[in-house]
């Protein structure tokens, strides 16, 4: 374990607990931000430079501000009165360890594990795009096809609502 | 001393201080020493452009305006004057001894971390650009990604300040400058790609050194590419946020949006991020469609690479200057309607006339086929946004 790699966890976890512990909305989805940016971290850690900043990209820049817009208009960002902690979350990490428990054992007794660390691979940006290209065109193109009919189809249903309106 | 040896000086200087230092540090501490010595010059000299660009901004607005500008302030305790090119440092001092106020209800950390969260993706894309030959900070294989990648961090800053204000005026500009820099990041991105079909790579330095051999065989000189750089031009004024698009910091509307609720040396910080943005989307431009560091003619390389960079940039500093002292705001649904309605269809005919270019034999043909390509579509696309917005000659009814 390599010095970077024990301040970048040490950073998804911290920031990772902070979100889901922090009583602020708000704070807890910025804290969510700094541990995505960790796991970027992580991926161009790993070699994965493309991976590493599309997580950024896409993660950073699009799902957080996704995720305060819809906290800013739902909601204010005040936590509300009541316990923060249900009353079964014992039970809860209770469940929650004995499900890690089961998927450990069982990824650890699965023929993956026995076939030991494999050389990495060195991955570029260029091979990612030709591959993208050529072997994997149709899957790519499908995926295209489908995201801007469901682009599409949002537009359409926040049109048919603004006629309504009127 | 040769051209070359000029042009090379700051390596030379670098490999010189690297090698003196060798003998005294422990080697795990070298990678960490020349990493430090190649961001230094750039923590020195960007700010200082910065400083001088304000100062400079206040002229020329100064003589648009047809008023002298900042003039007075020169070397303290002396006469001299410089043209009022002190004015930078008194303004620095007066940003680092001021009170700085934080609202009662301000959300202090957030409120605390918002500028430091700015500043810093901003310097982090300086180190993918390559200020001369030889001389990129970190040459990634991804160089464009990743400045995309930390640019689009700033948004979640803009955020952080508006929202953490507590303050109507800084939510409110904190949405406006979201909303804008979301939606001109898609152009902004898109007319970038034709200049990466054709060179092939990401990587920043390869992109300059695909530009060599003169102005014609810059990206900016193709039908495609010129078409590419404006639109290019136009989302990167939108995502720095300078006039014509500064609605998010409108003073006549909404005071000065998310840093309303800054001073001292923290609204120093925005306003350093900001500008330092403006010059890292410029160095952008220039790598991508300008040539980068290459001269202008084959016979000027003699002159060092690091002088064009930066003569490159002062232009584009003066034209965003020029765009601020003469353009009025637009208004929120045309800011709106520009990028998603005129620049994103543009900007992906320029990437298809980009394919289309690649594919076909140099000469006129191509030449007049592609630029059909654009100015076709465009003619019609702002030809038919005009007429659906029904404005036609403007009519009075007088009282009679």
């Amino acid at each position: 374990m390599t010095l970077a790699f024990a301040i970048l966890a040490a950073l998804i976890v911290v920031s990772a607990v902070a979100a889901m512990t922090l009583r602020n909305l708000v704070h807890c989805a910025l804290c969510l931000a700094v541990a995505f940016i960790g796991l970027a971290g992580t991926y161009l850690q790993l070699g994965a430079q493309f991976v590493g900043l599309s997580q950024v990209l896409v993660y950073v820049g699009a799902v957080a501000i996704l995720i305060v817009f819809a906290i800013l208009l739902t909601r204010s960002g005040e936590p509300g009165p009541g316990r923060q902690f249900s009353a079964t979350a014992l039970m809860g990490v209770a469940i929650a360890l004995a499900v890690f428990a089961v998927l450990g054992k069982v990824i650890t007794s699965s023929a993956v594990a026995k076939r030991g660390v494999l050389p990495a691979p060195q991955t570029s940006v260029a091979q990612l795009g030709q591959k993208l290209m050529t072997d994997y065109i149709l899957p790519l193109e499908v995926l295209a096809l489908l995201l801007t009919a469901a682009m599409i189809g949002a537009v359409i249903i926040a049109l048919k609502e603004k006629e309504s309106a009127k | 001393m040769s051209a070359e040896a000029i042009d090379q000086i700051f390596i030379t200087l670098k490999h010189a201080i690297l090698g003196w230092l060798a003998p005294y540090l422990p080697d795990w501490l070298m990678p960490i020493v020349s990493a430090v010595l190649s961001i230094t010059p750039i923590l020195m000299v960007f700010p200082l452009v910065f400083a001088l660009t304000t100062v400079v901004e206040r002229k020329v607005l100064g003589r648009i305006q047809n008023r002298p500008g900042p003039n007075r302030v020169g070397i303290p305790l002396t006469n001299i004057r410089l043209a009022g090119f002190g004015q930078f440092i008194a303004d620095g001092i007066k940003a680092l001894i001021k009170e700085d106020v934080v609202p009662r209800n301000a959300d202090k950390v957030v409120h605390f971390l918002a500028p430091i969260a700015l500043v810093i993706p901003v310097l982090l894309a300086y180190s993918v650009l390559p200020i001369g030959k030889n001389m990129t900070a970190l040459d990634l294989d991804s160089g464009v990604l990743f400045f995309f990648a930390v640019g689009s961090a700033t948004e979640l800053s803009v955020f952080m300040a508006g929202w953490s204000s507590r303050n109507k005026y800084a939510l409110l500009g904190a949405m406006r400058a979201i909303a804008q820099m979301v939606s001109y990041e898609l152009p902004l991105v898109l007319s970038t790609v034709g200049v990466i079909m054709m060179t092939g790579t990401l990587s920043t330095a390869k992109i300059v050194d695909a530009q060599a051999g003169g102005f014609w065989h810059w990206h900016a000189a193709t039908p495609w590419g010129f078409a590419a750089f404006f639109l290019f031009l136009i989302a990167a004024t939108a995502e720095a946020n300078r006039t014509p698009f500064d609605l998010p910091e409108a003073e006549s509307e909404i005071i000065a949006g998310y840093f309303t609720e800054y001073s001292g040396f923290k609204f120093a910080l925005f306003f350093l991020g900001e500008y330092l943005g403006l010059f890292a989307m410029s160095g952008l431009g220039i790598t991508l469609f300008l040539g980068g560091w290459h001269a202008p003619l084959p016979a000027l390389e003699v002159v060092p690479s690091w002088i064009w960079f930066f003569l490159k940039l002062g232009v584009f500093i003066l034209f965003f200057i020029w765009l601020r002292g003469t353009f009025p705001r637009l208004r929120m649904d045309q800011l709106m309607n520009l990028a998603w309605k005129f620049m994103v269809p543009l900007t992906l005919i320029t990437i298809v006339a980009a394919g289309v270019w690649r594919f076909m034999d140099p000469g006129a043909t191509r030449c007049l086929t592609v630029t059909a390509m654009i100015v076709v579509p465009y003619l019609l696309l702002s030809n038919a946004l005009y007429t659906a917005r029904g404005v036609g000659k403007r009519t009075y009814r007088y009282a009679e």
